[in-house]
């Protein structure tokens, strides 16, 4: 445990006055009492809020971060405890020991919201979708602040303003799936400013967000913080994310502080091996491919030729106008052996372009061609939106789709073996016993022991359950696997062991990747070449090193400043190229 | 907004055509027709009728045209005149009989439908908020009993009790001195002496399954991160639970209009004939074994609007309460 204090941290070269603590923890534990055990969640955890700066609490998922932050306003689960240590706000009238409140409170709830405020990671959720956005921001003034209800709304729009939604009045009456995601944290950080709290919390509140979006909040969040002199608590797993806000970092493994510093120390100075680990993995995932690029001038596998899709917008008399042209006129080509990224922001196009390559959505117009022998220069090519059933499925045998969310794409009352088996019953070709042996290679293919295939996904981690859907995207010897955010729901420490599993398996199968992703940093390790999309249209084709490092489209350029530099001496994200759509 | 209303309003009649046409084909799908029973109940009692007179009734009644020719008859009829036909049984227009049944019948269900949300909402939050505590085991397993009770046990069981305890007279709506007396202060006061027993007969299996329902719903809801939001910003934890995951939970109960009452028409005929109601139920039952055709017909027909109407009310009022449903 570092018992260091923040506060007499004189090694900063600022030049203000020291900070006063806002908000002292020490030793604070905290227990889950389950069932069958007791976990131990957070293990004696000391820290100080200051005054106008960010301490960010770094850690994989599982490290007890989200629940210390909970705990600070006593919002934690009901089976978890606070075992023992302090946590106490300083104030105008006297510390007040938040440990000793009771949750629900008088004196606590006069604290949340109006002395710290909290932003959470779901934007999705985490604002109620039958109530207005202007409605619960107005609760929120109203709860702490004496106000009529006209002034509540007037302030509410006065807030909105703050956090940059264009037209506040209207926006407010709005519900939150009018929203996008980056608006939605925009209303959410508007609410949790509502009434000027000294201390602001913010669980992962860009980790759903895309990288420009979450360059554009962390920007906001950055300004009000030093308008309004709060100290803030920064929760996050993405170290480069850390590197650009962090004026202090707690690294947290297993419920305990492992190392907490200054943010510079710890990048360029870490002491303790696990913070190193975490920089490796993220520091790595930051560097060229090493691998070499295939050929690319014989006939292609996979083409793409002014494939686009229109998604509908039905009237209600039933007549069909086209409102969205989610993918326009893409033309692309994947080689045999290539790994080849898709990148874009959200709602670029890029899920909808990786669906109809495998005519799970029906292109609106354009054509996909695959060369099934292309490796063997064999330059017949096949239609496949031309394709009736029977060419479909042996088209899908060739190439397979992993998902993004390794939670919700296995079927949770399969066995890992008939999640894997499913695509090899489906095809008909095997035995009983051969399909088992199959099944136990390809675990062991994937890193993953074969006794394991009796048990059910929910026995698996994260990690793990994206290994299973790589085990069963190569049940059927692909030759491509499109890979939708295939990694954007991992660790990073995991997301580098997933990356170089698939880097094996291709070294060993000679397959092809589509990898689909909205992280820039991941496609520079993974990929060959890249396709920068925007708003469905292609606007950059190349290498990835290029794309990565000297970017020609001023859109590609203001994508790739955005992604967080995990150093902190080199803030490129703050310092972004910004974007305006012509 | 009103788009919507507009289209759901469009959009039943074609359902209520539907309706009417499988609601008169249902009644004719019996062998034989009302005739044939008399003659069957004629024939058993040792009397014989002459087939010319039959042929002549036949003639008379229409019996022997074609179904659609049937059909064309009797609906025109209710649309242009408001005549819903002649019942060969009771030897009375249909509408005559039929409005008194269908009011009380109405008057039932939205009782029991009041009595349903008045105890299920409360029990409902109150399980899925402390889950797994005593009193929640206590609700969950007095709701199963309802559940599993028969209603006709549980209506034999209160009238029982109501007659021994409270010496009241048992069965129908009323005490027999107000039976077919103007309405006043003291017949409403005597409905509600009898109204009690069918609401809580046929409340209590319905408030089972809404406990649990609502229990389900709101356990999930609970856990959503809007409800730590709300918490976070100093909300008592009261107002959190009313303001945020109860209103999402709430949309099985506004369903439920639409459901109870077809529900108390075929699922509770049986209590009511025990209880002597003068609901819809025993009415359809009797004519339906008579074939009385132009009263089963009706009834059915009546009873598919009421619940079309009460489908109707229930989606508007989702509408209303749940933005996202308004918005697709």
């Amino acid at each position: 445990m570092t018992q260091l204090s923040l506060s007499r941290d004189g090694a900063r070269p600022t030049a203000a006055p020291a900070p006063t603590a806002l908000l002292s923890v020490r030793n604070l534990s905290i227990d889950f009492h389950l069932r069958t055990h007791i976990l131990h969640a957070v293990r004696d955890v000391s820290f100080d809020l200051l005054a106008g700066r960010t301490l960010c609490l770094v850690g994989e998922s599982g490290s007890g971060k989200s629940v210390t932050a909970r705990a600070l306003l006593r919002i934690i689960d009901p089976l978890a405890k606070v075992a023992g240590g302090s946590i106490t706000l300083a104030g105008p009238k006297g510390e007040v020991r938040l440990d000793r409140l009771g949750a629900d409170s008088r004196e606590i709830r006069a604290i949340r919201g109006a002395r710290i405020g909290l932003i959470f990671q779901e934007p999705m959720s985490s604002l109620s979708p039958v109530r207005t956005i202007g409605a619960q921001i107005v609760e929120s003034v109203r709860l702490h602040r004496p106000m009529s209800v006209a002034d509540a709304k007037a302030e509410t729009v006065r807030l909105l303003k703050q956090v940059e939604i264009a037209n506040p009045e209207q926006m407010a009456d709005r519900y939150t799936f009018e929203f996008s995601g980056g608006m939605r944290q925009r209303a959410m950080i508007a609410m949790a400013l509502a009434c000027n709290p000294e201390i602001l919390i913010a669980d992962e509140p860009t980790t759903a967000l895309d990288v420009t979006t979450q360059a554009e909040i962390m920007d906001l969040i950055k300004r009000l913080q030093v308008e309004r002199g709060m100290a803030m608590l920064m929760i996050t797993h993405d170290m480069g994310l850390v590197a650009e806000v962090a004026d202090e970092v707690a690294v947290m493994r297993w419920g305990r502080i492992v190392e907490q510093g200054a943010v510079d120390d710890i990048f360029h100075a870490p002491k303790d091996a696990y913070t190193r680990t975490l920089l490796g993995a993220t520091q790595r995932l930051d560097r060229a491919s090493t691998r070499a690029a295939p050929p690319t001038d014989g006939p292609p596998l996979l083409s793409a030729r002014g494939l686009t899709k229109a998604f509908g917008k039905k009237s209600w008399r039933g007549k069909t106008t086209f409102a969205l042209t989610a993918v326009d006129h893409v033309d692309m080509d994947l080689w045999p052996g290539e790994n080849l990224g898709i990148v874009g922001e959200s709602g670029s196009g890029k899920t909808t372009l990786g669906r109809m390559l495998l005519r799970v959505i029906e292109p609106t117009s354009g054509r996909v061609l695959w060369t099934p022998n292309a490796a063997q220069a064999d330059s017949t090519q096949r239609d496949v939106t031309a394709m009736g059933r029977a060419g479909l499925s042996e088209y899908r045998r060739a190439v397979r789709l992993v998902f993004q969310d390794p939670f919700a794409s296995l079927n949770p009352r399969m066995t890992i073996k008939q999640v894997i088996a499913d695509p090899l019953i489906v095809s008909g070709t095997l035995t009983k016993g051969q399909i088992t042996d199959r099944v136990a290679q390809l675990l062991s293919l994937v890193g993953l022991d074969p006794t394991a295939m009796e048990r059910y996904p929910h026995a698996f981690s994260g990690g793990q359950r994206q290994r299973i859907g790589i085990a069963r995207a190569l049940a059927l010897d692909p030759q491509v696997i499109v890979l939708d955010e295939a990694t954007s729901a991992l660790d990073v420490s995991i997301r580098a062991q997933i990356l170089d599993l698939l880097l094996q398996v291709q070294a060993k199968l000679g397959l092809s990747y589509l990898f689909i992703a909205h992280d820039i940093s991941v496609v520079r390790y993974f990929c060959d070449r890249v396709v920068v999309m925007h708003k469905g249209r292609i606007v950059e084709t190349g290498q990835a090193e290029q794309i990565c490092t000297t970017p020609r489209e001023p859109y590609t350029q203001a994508l790739v400043s955005a992604v967080p530099n995990p150093d902190p001496r080199d803030k490129r994200m703050l310092h972004r190229t910004r974007f305006v759509a012509p | 907004m009103l788009g919507y209303v507009i289209k759901r309003i469009l959009l039943m009649f074609p359902t209520m055509i539907g309706m009417s046409i499988i609601a008169f084909f249902i009644i004719q799908l019996p062998p034989g027709d009302y005739l044939t029973s008399v003659l069957a109940m004629m024939a058993d009692s040792g009397q014989t009728v002459d087939p010319a007179e039959i042929a002549r009734m036949r003639q008379v009644y229409g019996l022997d045209d074609p179904m659609i020719v049937q059909y064309w008859k009797w609906i025109s009829g209710i649309l242009l005149r408001g005549d819903f036909g002649y019942s060969f049984e009771w030897g009375r227009p249909v509408s005559e009989l039929i409005w008194d049944r269908m009011g009380a019948t109405l008057g039932v269900s939205v009782a029991a439908l009041v009595f349903v949300w008045a105890v299920s909402l409360p029990i409902g939050i109150y399980s899925a908020v402390r889950r797994h505590s005593f009193g929640d085991h206590f609700f969950t397993f007095f709701g199963f009993l309802g559940l599993a009770i028969p209603n006709f046990i549980l209506a034999l069981v209160l009238m029982f009790v109501s007659y021994k305890y409270f010496g009241q007279s048992v069965g129908g709506l009323f005490s027999p001195e107000y039976i077919g007396a103007p309405w006043s202060w003291g017949r409403v006061g005597d409905m509600l002496t009898h109204l009690w027993i069918p609401v809580v007969v046929v409340g209590t299996s319905g408030t089972a399954a809404l406990i649990r329902i609502l229990r389900a719903n709101l356990t999930d809801e609970l856990s959503k991160p809007y409800v730590i939001t709300a918490r976070a910003k100093g909300l008592p934890e009261y107002q959190v639970i009313m303001r945020y995951p109860v209103r999402i939970a709430l949309n099985p109960f506004i369903s439920a209009i639409g459901w109870v009452l077809p529900q108390l028409v075929s699922g509770v005929t049986i209590t009511a004939i025990v209880l002597n109601l003068p609901t819809a139920g025993p009415l359809l039952v009797r004519a339906l074994v008579s074939q009385d055709m132009y009263l089963a017909g009706s009834f059915i027909l009546l009873m598919g609007i009421l619940t079309l109407v009460g489908m109707l009310i229930s989606d508007l009022l989702l509408a209303a309460l749940d933005p996202r449903i308004r918005f697709t």
